[in-house]
């Protein structure tokens, strides 16, 4: 082999695999995607001596099935991208189930390795394992890690360098499916290589045992008629010989050739069985105990995230704040400098957008980390499963919803704990509906204006329930239109209780932190500096009113001068002519220019629509409690009007953060504009309902 | 005595007779090490009735309710 070589992780859900990539390829990964479909495809490189090894990080399967995309990603990869060196990681406290996988992939004649990935664990419950017999009887080399403590990595690494280097070869075991199988086996191995051509990508033996197994995927892939009649009716003649389908006489002989090779090399003593997370969860997933104590943990993620976090969003806040006046102080106090309003509104404005939602990012994925790397994740995933699945989404995508209420960006970025593309997508796509705390400040500066005291509570409750019963309608739209046809398994295993590694937990936060400010902090830095010059951009010369002349200068104090001429610059910006130009398009709504110019810098950040309305409105620096506003605001609009402004804040153009962490979550542009377009799509058409049906009825007008 | 899996109470355990349902489904199903011949004991029912805990081969397997329908379980 060349002294380049490239290496392919494969291994079961929960087998540790991505602590074993990620001990050994350091910090150097590169996250694409699979040709054609949005399934992250991690590759990391690192250099042992003189070869240069290319691994690539696959999906987790439990079997060369192939069901959701991304498995069939997965398997592609192994078919089709012929990787020089496969390894599959095993959990070694599961042994038997980890095994079914390498009995598939042995067939795939691509030297493989073993790395007994929790032997730590496994240890510590008195499991005897014999690696040098497991290793005989598998043919291929066993090489003993802690994926996150980083044991076993360098003798995982120099075994690989000697099967590339041709020092060692395994030979690689394979089942032995009886002899009445293996005939028919070998008669399609015959016929198979006799067609070589397209074919020859494929290894005989595993294309002859997947067409007698009747996987259609890879029948599809077969165009010659006499190997599919061959496989149809050799497949028929043993099924009628066995007197069961052939899938389940051949999954039964790879298990018993996993327990044959189990029953000599592992010692399981009596004690082994793992008591103590059974006595855990006797209790974390009580009938009556385990929903109040989940509900009070996930108050506590949401706490830590968001009460603890905000303090400190704040602080960063102010510290941005603190650097720019320090850096308009370098100008005159009167200078109107397009270079200072750059640095100061443009760049750290746009900075400070993008470190605001790291204290978040941490604390969420503190929490996260800690409680998949317990195990717990899997519990409340088993816990609300039922509830979610009736709405059309899976058990873990609780949490990420959940987070959705303080804010959309760490939630969709907590998608990631869902290991199927679909269930992570839809639930990514309806997170905008979850009302964050963004927008509860445009309804803390509405509400109280324009509805009495008693409505303003079921007001504010109502906008959070047309967000949920919205999330659950387009969660079961997805799911039978844009993701027809891809299967929702919940099958999953429920692995023992761990004690987390602080190691561990850090570093998965910093991953996410880094990627975060790396990804979707370029997007939000670059969309804050084209939304400050829109909302800058042109500048007027001539003012409307002249400002100069004792008439005016009479009449306005020097501070409502300078809003007026705040007010005139934003509405002639390009912002306010965007405002002005989508009026008619906004007037079935019951929205004017300056809630059009407002809303194109909400897009920034949903709070900004305040701050907006405070500029175009000349009320000085408004925030969500400013009387001033809500006085402008009342003698300019009805309820009616206000309500649709709640309406479609709450479920139209997510803000820029949003479309960028989904584009980066996602890996795709497609699914973030379509994101976009969808939500603000339906929330024109409600507000438009509304509004419309409101002014017939004449309620609120 | 014969009966579905989930119509096992927690604690209850038998020896796994028949995989039933589509062909993936009994795939998968034989892929998370759930096959004829197998010991299965059902740990507990998740607190709102859906999904079913079961111990096989040595570990703890989540399964929604439709997806076992279709196995049958041999009790003593």
């Amino acid at each position: 082999m060349a002294d380049k070589i490239t290496v392919a992780l494969a291994g079961n859900p929960n087998s540790g695999k991505t602590t074993v990539f990620n001990a050994m390829t350091g910090a150097r990964h590169h996250v694409g995607n699979y040709p054609g479909v949005t399934v992250e495809k991690k590759e990391g490189r690192y250099r042992h001596g003189e070869l240069e090894v290319l691994v690539t990080d696959l999906p987790g399967i439990y079997s060369m099935t192939a069901d959701s995309v991304d498995e069939i990603a997965a398997r592609n990869h192994l078919v089709d991208g012929h990787p020089d060196i496969l390894v599959d990681i095993i959990d070694c406290s599961n042994l038997e189930r980890n095994l079914y996988l390498a009995t598939q992939l042995l067939e795939l004649g691509i030297p493989l390795l073993l790395a007994f990935n929790m032997s730590d664990v496994a240890q510590g419950r008195g499991i005897d394992l014999d690696l040098d017999r497991l290793s005989e009887r598998l043919g291929t080399p066993i090489v003993r890690t802690v994926g996150h403590k980083g044991k076993g990595i360098e003798e995982l690494k120099e075994a690989i360098a000697r099967v590339a280097l041709g020092k060692s070869s395994p030979r690689g075991s394979t089942v032995d499916y009886g002899s009445p199988i293996e005939r028919e086996i070998e008669k399609l191995e015959r016929l198979i290589a006799l067609r070589n051509g397209d074919l020859s990508k494929f290894e005989q033996r595993w294309l002859a045992v997947k067409l007698l197994e009747s996987d259609e995927d890879i029948a599809a892939k077969v165009t010659d008629r006499d190997i599919i009649s061959q496989a149809e009716s050799s497949s028929a003649r043993l099924a009628e010989f066995y007197g069961d389908d052939l899938e389940v006489v051949m999954a039964d002989r790879r298990y018993a050739f996993i327990s044959g090779i189990c029953r000599e090399s592992v010692r399981v003593p009596a004690s082994a069985e793992d008591t103590s997370s059974d006595r855990i969860d006797s209790w974390l997933t009580h009938r009556w105990f385990g929903l109040p104590i989940f509900l009070l943990l996930m108050y506590m993620v949401f706490h830590l995230t968001f009460t603890l976090g905000n303090p400190l969003s704040a602080l960063i806040e102010n510290g941005f704040g603190w650097l720019g006046a320090t850096i308009t102080a370098w100008w005159p106090p009167d200078a109107v400098s397009p270079l200072q309003s750059l640095l100061v509104d443009g760049i750290i404005g746009g900075v400070g957008s993008v470190i605001v939602f790291l204290p978040n990012i941490l604390l969420l994925f503190l929490a996260i980390a800690v409680l998949e790397d317990t195990g717990y994740m899997a519990r409340a995933a088993f816990m609300m499963d039922r509830m979610m699945y009736k709405v059309g989404l899976h058990g873990k995508s609780f949490i990420p919803m959940l987070i959705g209420f303080g804010c959309n960006v760490p939630a969709i970025m907590a998608t990631r704990t869902l290991d199927r593309r679909r269930d992570r997508l839809i639930t990514m796509l309806i997170i905008p509906l979850m009302s964050c705390s963004a927008r509860l400040t445009i309804y803390a500066l509405i509400i109280p204006a324009f509805f009495p005291q008693v409505l303003q509570a079921p007001m504010l409750w109502m906008m959070y329930i047309i967000g949920i019963i919205l999330a659950i309608a387009a969660a079961n739209l997805l799911r039978v239109t844009v993701f027809k046809g891809e299967t929702s398994s919940f099958m999953m295993e429920l692995p023992p209780y761990r004690m987390p590694s602080p190691t561990g937990v850090f570093a998965h936060m910093w991953e996410r932190a880094w990627l975060y400010v790396r990804k979707a902090g370029t997007i939000i830095l670059g969309v804050t500096v084209v939304l400050w010059a829109m909302t800058s951009f042109p500048k007027k010369v001539t003012y409307d009113r002249d400002y100069e002349s004792p008439a005016v200068l009479e009449q306005l104090t020097q501070a409502e001068v300078t809003e007026a001429k705040r007010a005139e610059d934003l509405s002639y910006s390009v912002a306010g002519r965007m405002g002005r130009f989508m009026e008619p398009a906004l007037r079935p709504m019951g929205f004017d220019w300056r809630i059009g110019t407002a809303l194109v810098g909400a897009f920034a950040a949903k709070e900004v629509f305040v701050a907006q309305m405070g500029i175009v409105y000349s009320v000085g620096q408004a925030d969500e409690s400013s009387e001033a506003l809500r006085a402008q605001l009342k003698s300019n609009y009805s309820p009616l009007v206000a309500f649709c402004i709640l309406l479609f804040v709450l479920i139209g153009t997510p803000c820029m953060a949003t479309v960028a962490i989904t584009r980066r979550e996602s890996n795709s542009w497609k699914w973030a504009l379509f994101q976009f377009t969808s939500l603000t799509v339906l929330a024109y058409f409600l507000t438009v309902l509304v509004y419309q049906l409101g002014k017939l009825v004449g309620i609120g007008v | 005595m014969t009966v579905a899996l989930v119509d096992i109470k927690p604690g209850g355990r038998g020896r796994i007779l028949e995989v039933g349902g589509g062909s993936r489904a009994r795939r998968r199903m034989f892929d998370m090490g759930v096959t004829p011949g197998v010991i299965v004991e059902v740990k507990r029912v998740a607190p709102l009735g859906d999904p079913i805990e079961v111990k096989v081969r040595g570990y703890n397997l989540l399964v929604r309710k439709s997806e076992a329908s279709g196995i049958t379980v041999e009790v003593e």
